[in-house]
């Protein structure tokens, strides 16, 4: 499993904010996805329709889960497919680990997949002496630096061009590029071979069809083609939530998945991968195994979390979201960032190990608005915190201050005196600039920006001036 | 207990078993119903081309297939590429030949021999333009080698849609997917006749026509980018750099 680092959280966010170049690679997301989303959703005319469609369809399969499961395993076992169950990472990594062994694997290439980043599968295979290569740019750039993705749709989001060259130059031995158009050659020329040596292709699966028993992967760069096509075993690793019914119903999710993602029409691939290589085939893997991986997952269903498992992995949430827009991915401390990351990784990786993700929200609401699936983000960041409350999670100095506060709000008289008090005291500190440039008990918030200082009178001293004239 | 069982009983009781689930699973799959589509002009042609050229593809037409190789070796002279390539067997007879292209059929056609029996004739001499390597071989290969045989793949498509302007291929014998993945130039020629709408309407022509999908169904929409570098738009990635889409009636 990969390591949950989100106890760090706080830590981490004051690095980011200060950290200048993560701080413009972080408003070029903003630029290119939140524009490129807007300019192309426009293109759906019944939008509000095709987003109730493709709640509708998750829900369907949800629903009934064991049932979708079921169909969708025999028909891809009658179609020559080895269908496996995995209920944790682990068992995602020794399951990959003996078809490996099986078919005398040595090399492996990988298209992108988060949830093999979930189970921490490429250290796993090298233990067991299988060399992986990441053949999506973004997650080679990343294998080569030895760092986390940041983002579930643009992984390398945080680096420059200017440190992929170095990194590049450093590593290929070759002379340093410049241009994005040349760095992205000399990857492809490097991956090529790697590619057309590989034993094993893994890939992910953004959806399962349950009425063909087919994976089908969205990619842009040709690797995920080139991973299932070229090598003699194909492995595709995804969760058990990723199915959809109908060649139908996966054409509806398609119409917004690319859009809300990157701001495409369409992928420029789109592949259905059903069964193994036939006689007659010319191409393709002679072995194909897919995996399907619970971890967790299960025990969001029936309840008030099931939602989240509509979640199509567009990252639309956090390209919308203003506080992934301030401290990119890596804060989160785990495989997936943002909004949805702030639900799932709690909720998949313990709550107690990631208690500030359910607060690292204004609530703004932005994410819900962009949710092709329609995922009620806020109010299931809002019922975490619930819990949080209610399992007496949170710190001793926010329940003493919620507690005085609700003491306060329970004596009306006593509530309306401390606070015109109070008001009067904070104005005076404020001053001629009407700012706090400190603030006991709230450094968190002063140590980033002032706080700006009430005017003088309370709301209740202001409401009955208006009414009274 | 397997990890099967574990978490088929985990699904089983965290949600109230649905009685006649089979039933409604099953109509659902028999109808499989459309979801909401947006509508798409009637001039279905004009629409593929136009949306075909915003993802970046380019352009051709013709009223005889037979124009196609003069077409594509003007396109291949004015961008100084290579002229030569793999096509797929249906497409070897047209003049490749004539038009100055050395184009190889991928799968190689079968030869009928002297005796009466067929037999498939071996790697193109000019060595493996485009067509996958087989095993045991590629190791010898170093990357500048590689590239100079990575030129054209000429294919067919099974439909394009309009919606988007984009090819559905369906893998098989005499269509491997990889004559349209490896080439550095992919060229489709494109009946017009075989534009459909949308997507669904791609999926309905398939099961009109097929029994079950093959093993891969590739919907290509332009050439393969990345834009993992500073969210830039790069062109040709892991796949071809350029695509070239031919109408012309097959």
């Amino acid at each position: 499993m990969m390591q949950n680092n989100a106890l760090q959280f706080k830590r981490q966010v004051t690095i980011k904010l200060a950290d200048v170049k993560l701080q413009g690679a972080l408003s070029r997301l903003q630029s290119r996805f939140v524009e490129g989303r807007s300019a192309v959703i426009s293109e759906i005319a019944d939008l509000p329709q095709t987003r109730d469609a493709a709640a509708g369809i998750r829900n369907r399969v949800l629903n009934d889960l064991e049932h979708w499961l079921l169909h969708f395993e025999r028909e891809a076992t009658a179609r020559g497919t080895v269908v496996h169950w995995a209920e944790t990472g682990e068992d995602v990594n020794r399951i990959v680990t003996e078809i490996a062994a099986q078919h005398g694997v040595k090399t492996a290439a990988k298209s992108k997949s988060m949830v093999s980043e979930e189970c921490g599968l490429n250290d796993a295979l090298e233990r067991a002496g299988v060399t992986v290569m990441e053949t999506d740019l973004g997650e080679y750039i990343l294998q080569l630096a030895k760092e986390a993705p940041s983002h579930i749709v643009a992984p390398v989001v945080h680096k420059n061009k200017e440190e992929v060259a170095d990194l590049f130059a450093e590593k290929h031995g070759l002379p340093r590029k410049t241009g994005i158009a040349e760095l992205c050659r000399e990857a492809r020329e490097i991956l090529r071979p790697a590619f057309l040596n590989a034993d094993m292709g893994i890939s992910g699966a953004n959806f399962l069809i349950a009425e063909t028993g087919s994976a089908l992967i969205v990619t842009n760069e040709g690797n995920g083609r080139l991973v299932t096509t070229l090598p003699r075993v194909h492995v595709a690793i995804t969760g058990i939530e990723k199915v959809v019914p109908t060649l139908e119903d996966v054409s509806t999710l398609l119409r917004l998945l690319p859009r809300s993602a990157t701001g495409q029409s369409i992928t420029n691939y789109v592949s259905m991968l059903t069964g193994k290589k036939s006689v007659t085939d010319p191409d393709g893997p002679e072995h194909f195994h897919i995996i399907l991986l619970d971890n967790g997952r299960s025990s969001l269903l029936g309840g008030e979390m099931q939602d989240m498992l509509r979640c199509i992995r567009c990252g639309a949430c956090m390209n919308h979201c203003p506080v992934y827009q301030n401290i990119g991915g890596h804060a989160y401390g785990w495989v997936y960032p943002g909004p949805m990351g702030s639900i799932l990784t709690p909720l998949l990786s313990g709550l107690e190990n990631s208690p500030d993700l359910p607060n690292a929200s204004t609530l703004c609401g932005a994410c819900a608005v962009v949710c092709p699936v329609k995922i009620p983000l806020p109010d299931l960041l809002r019922k975490l915190r619930e819990k949080q409350m209610e399992r007496g999670m949170k710190s001793r100095q926010e329940t003493l201050l919620l507690k005085t506060w609700a003491w306060f709000a329970l004596h009306p008289k006593l509530y309306a005196f401390a606070t015109k008090v109070g008001v009067k005291f904070m104005a005076i500190l404020g001053g001629k600039e009407k700012l706090l440039h400190n603030l006991p008990g709230a450094s968190g918030w002063t140590n980033g920006r002032d706080f700006p200082a009430p005017t003088g009178k309370t709301f209740r001293e202001l409401y009955r001036k208006e009414h009274n004239k | 207990m397997s990890a099967r069982d574990n978490i088929l009983n985990k699904i089983r009781k965290a949600q109230t078993p649905n009685s006649n689930a089979a039933e409604v699973i099953a109509q659902h799959l028999a109808q499989h119903p459309r979801g909401p589509r947006p509508n798409i002009p009637d001039d279905l042609v004009a629409h593929f081309k136009a949306r075909a050229l915003k993802l970046s593809s380019d352009v051709l037409e013709t009223d005889d297939s037979k124009n196609v190789p003069q077409l594509l070796a003007d396109y291949l002279r004015e961008k100084s590429l290579p002229m030569s390539g793999v096509c797929w067997p249906e497409l070897a007879d047209l003049p490749w030949l004539a038009a100055g292209l050395e184009i190889h059929s991928h799968p190689p056609l079968p030869h009928l021999n002297p005796d009466g029996t067929t037999s498939h004739s071996t790697k193109p001499a000019s060595g493996q333009v485009a067509g996958y390597l087989p095993k045991g071989e590629e190791a010898n290969i170093s990357l500048r080698e590689f590239n100079d045989t990575d030129a054209v793949g000429v294919t067919s498509a099974f439909c394009a849609i309009a919606e988007t302007g984009t090819l559905m291929m369906l893998g098989g014998a005499d269509t491997p997917a990889t004559t349209s993945l490896l080439p550095e130039t992919h060229v489709a020629i494109v009946d017009p006749k075989r534009i459909v709408a949308t997507m669904e309407d791609a999926w309905e022509l398939m099961r009109k026509e097929f029994s079950q999908p093959p093993r891969a169904v590739n919907f290509i929409s332009g050439p393969s980018r990345t834009a993992d570098i500073e969210q830039t738009v790069t062109l040709g990635a892991h796949g071809p750099y350029r695509v070239l889409l031919i109408l012309a009636p097959l």
